[in-house]
């Protein structure tokens, strides 16, 4: 439970490997000048057997301290390495995740007042009730946050799913990244997708890069959209524990319009609804069916966060991700599909791990929406689409 | 003969000194912080009245500022509860200031991380004026002697050291997060988990209202806790400050050495470990902010935007309780 300030400290164990390194050299060089008088010795005419004997116990004892001397240090070069790469990836853990505060679990059927995002004087409210920051244009200074999160050298993983019809948005939605997506950061886009033909050039930036990854086709959108947290959580485990820091998974019928940067990052970050965050809780088109393991009770629920953007560190991800995947496969299992797909099951993990950081409506938009009052920027807008047009199946 | 058997000694030697220098070269710099910026950052001076509703809640690098009706008390809690948590608490009661150990333990008791496991390590030079205090379930105090001192700024100052070496020798392994706290104060109202964070500072009762100008930091270049009057977030109460052990651990470190770089060049910062603290907190920001609620001016004070008043300064004679004026 308490903090491990002993992890970083391998003071001790350089210690030793420093003392039995000058122990082996002494040695080393001791058994040689004596092997070396010995020989010289046994070449010279009369031997002195005492001297001689001397020497002799002098040079066994010498390499039997340096042969011992050297497999210290190769035991203690092999664990140092080992802990110092365990430590280094400890500590580099420790810097990016520490720099995030701890979860924020929450016991199921806890009832209080549901937070509001408007308060009654119509101003924005930017804290949740367990004092996650909602970010709202005006509560954030860009210049200082960008210094702050550039100094950490960091990369933020980005998936996208383009199956079927959906790759026509891709070309929008890199385009537009690329001018206000995490501008001036180490950006590494993962498209999924079943028509690698159909990804098209986009031009991107420094130290940005773009992987295509083939997927099977599917014949309805439910379950596209259904597949999309097994193989976020498949690619976690095999690619991005290893390179990437943070990861943003997000819609790809979609847009950027305005600034989205370091001030979302955060250890799990949500986004609230557009549709949704003037409304009363026991409205929110949560899962309401006992039976599938997204239910949430009228009595209960935060905010309604929007499926189309999930967020945070790579592990916090990796476990929403993998969470929200097994209970899918249960209610699958049952042959009951919720409400809104992985967005109710989205909302089940985040009622329960409450997000450290929320985005306001400002990250999450749509575009046949009309302006309001209270959202001052769209940086993220879901594009008008004809749905008929673009689905697989109604 | 001779000669080859020296030689391969000679080659055997280089091949394992080369490998041990390699190993060595394989460093790990567990390099979180930043102590000194390697340029100046120049930003608006972020405000604590002006903001979306009628006080401002987030810091501009994002930091929640804990105010009355901004967190849900039961919500957090419940959050916190869970992870078995024991949280230090340190005070300093030397010379006349034990007699203001009474008061802040029963206080503390009533309103001070209820229902949590606390430690409380009480420092002072007068172990057997520390007056008998009933303790909740779950909370303890233990009593550390150390000298008496002559004046109340080396007091003050050489807290600094001794919550580093508390944590150093005492700490690890045995508390998650650390509070260290003024002992001339009382708590009235709520002091609980929502304050927990891995390092948290207090707004400053009598600056929350000021223009950065204004505040008390030091202005002379010569001390390693010196602030330009264009720089500055907030200005924190040296009186209480806290987070994880590995953070405040750095603080105490780097303000300690501060301290003793100055003392070295003969120069005392104009609010003595305050200003190290408020230096530390500009380059290394908080990750959660407390409002004035949680360290104010006295009981009897009012301000409109201060709905609670949970920890306060209480009212004395300076005159009669410092050891020098």
């Amino acid at each position: 439970m308490a903090s491990d300030l002993s992890v970083c400290h391998l003071g001790l164990l350089h210690i030793l490997m420093k003392v039995n390194f000058y122990l082996f050299f002494l040695a080393l060089t001791g058994f040689s000048l004596t092997g070396h008088s010995v020989l010289r010795v046994t070449k010279d005419t009369k031997p002195n057997s005492e001297m001689m004997k001397f020497l002799q116990n002098a040079n066994t004892l010498l390499l039997v301290v340096a042969v011992v001397s050297l497999t210290g240090l190769i035991f203690l070069g092999y664990s140092s390495t080992s802990l110092r790469y365990k430590e280094k990836r400890f500590c580099l853990n420790l810097t990016k995740e520490h720099q995030e505060n701890s979860n924020l679990q929450s016991p199921q059927g806890l009832s209080y007042k549901q937070p509001s995002v408007v308060g009654p004087d119509g101003k924005v409210v930017p804290v949740t009730p367990w004092l996650s920051p909602i970010v709202w244009e005006g509560t954030f200074d860009p210049l200082l946050i960008d210094s702050i999160y550039r100094q950490q050298n960091i990369t933020i993983a980005t998936t996208v799913f383009a199956l079927g019809k959906y790759t026509q948005f891709l070309k929008d939605f890199l385009e537009s990244a690329e001018q206000n997506y995490f501008v001036g950061f180490r950006v590494h886009y993962y498209l999924f997708t079943d028509q690698p033909e159909q990804v098209p050039e986009v031009k991107l930036g420094e130290e940005r890069q773009l992987t295509v990854l083939k997927v099977p086709s599917s014949n309805r959108w439910q379950e596209i959209t259904l597949r999309r947290m097994e193989k976020l959580e498949k690619l976690i485990e095999s690619r991005l524990v290893n390179e990437a820091d943070y990861v943003f998974s997000l819609d790809v019928d979609t847009k950027f319009y305005g600034r989205w940067g370091a001030e979302s990052l955060g250890r799990l970050i949500g986004v609230i609804h557009p549709g949704y965050y003037q409304t009363a809780r026991e409205q929110f088109p949560y899962e309401r069916r006992p039976e599938s393991q997204a239910f949430i009770p009228y009595a209960e629920g935060d905010y309604y966060y929007g499926g189309a953007v999930i967020g945070g560190l790579v592990k916090d991800v990796y476990e929403a991700a993998k969470t929200c995947r097994e209970q899918l496969d249960i209610d699958a299992a049952k042959s009951i599909e919720a409400a809104w797909q992985e967005e109710s099951h989205l909302n089940k993990y985040f009622l329960y791990n409450k997000p450290s950081k929320v985005l306001s409506p400002e990250y999450l938009w749509q575009d046949f929406k009309p302006h309001t009052n209270e959202v001052k920027i769209i940086r993220f807008s879901q594009v008008i689409k004809n749905y008929a047009a673009v689905r697989p199946n109604p | 003969m001779m000669v080859r058997q020296n030689f391969l000694i000679a080659v055997l030697f280089g091949m394992i000194l080369s490998g041990l220098i390699y190993l060595n070269n394989i460093q790990c710099s567990c390099n979180q912080q930043i102590t000194e910026q390697g340029f100046k950052l120049l930003y608006n001076q972020p405000s604590v009245l002006v903001g979306r509703t009628d006080v401002a809640s987030v810091s501009p690098w994002s930091a929640p500022i804990i105010w009355e009706g901004n967190f849900d008390s039961t919500l957090i809690d419940s959050i916190y509860k869970q992870q078995n948590l024991t949280i230090a608490t340190t005070v300093f009661a030397l010379g006349k200031y034990t007699r203001f150990v009474k008061d802040f333990l029963e206080s503390a008791e009533q309103h001070y991380f209820v229902g949590f496991r606390v430690h409380y390590y009480l420092f002072t030079d007068q172990p057997e004026s520390v007056p008998e205090v009933k303790m909740g379930e779950n909370r303890s105090l233990t009593v550390q002697k150390v000298p008496s001192l002559n004046r109340w700024q080396d007091i003050s100052m050489s807290r600094m050291e001794k919550l580093e070496n508390l944590i150093e020798n005492e700490l690890v392994s045995k508390a998650d997060y650390i509070f260290c706290l003024d002992i001339d104060t009382k708590f009235y109202g709520r002091w609980g988990a929502e304050t927990l964070g891995r390092l948290v500072g207090v707004i400053h009762p009598w600056f929350f209202d000021a223009p950065r100008s204004q505040f008390t930091y030091e202005r002379r270049p010569e001390s390693k806790a010196y602030i330009p009057a264009e720089e500055g977030d907030y200005y924190y109460a040296g009186a209480a400050f806290g987070g994880s052990l590995e953070d405040v651990h750095h603080l105490t470190k780097t303000c300690r050495e501060q301290l003793n770089i100055d003392a070295a060049n003969s120069i005392e910062a104009v609010w003595q470990e305050e200003s190290h603290l408020n230096k530390y907190f500009l380059l290394n920001k908080p990750s959660k902010l407390l409002s004035p609620e949680y360290m104010w001016r006295d009981i009897n004070e009012k301000a409109a935007q201060i709905k609670i008043v949970r920890f306060t300064n209480v009212p004395k004679n300076y005159a009669e309780v410092r050891p020098n004026p």
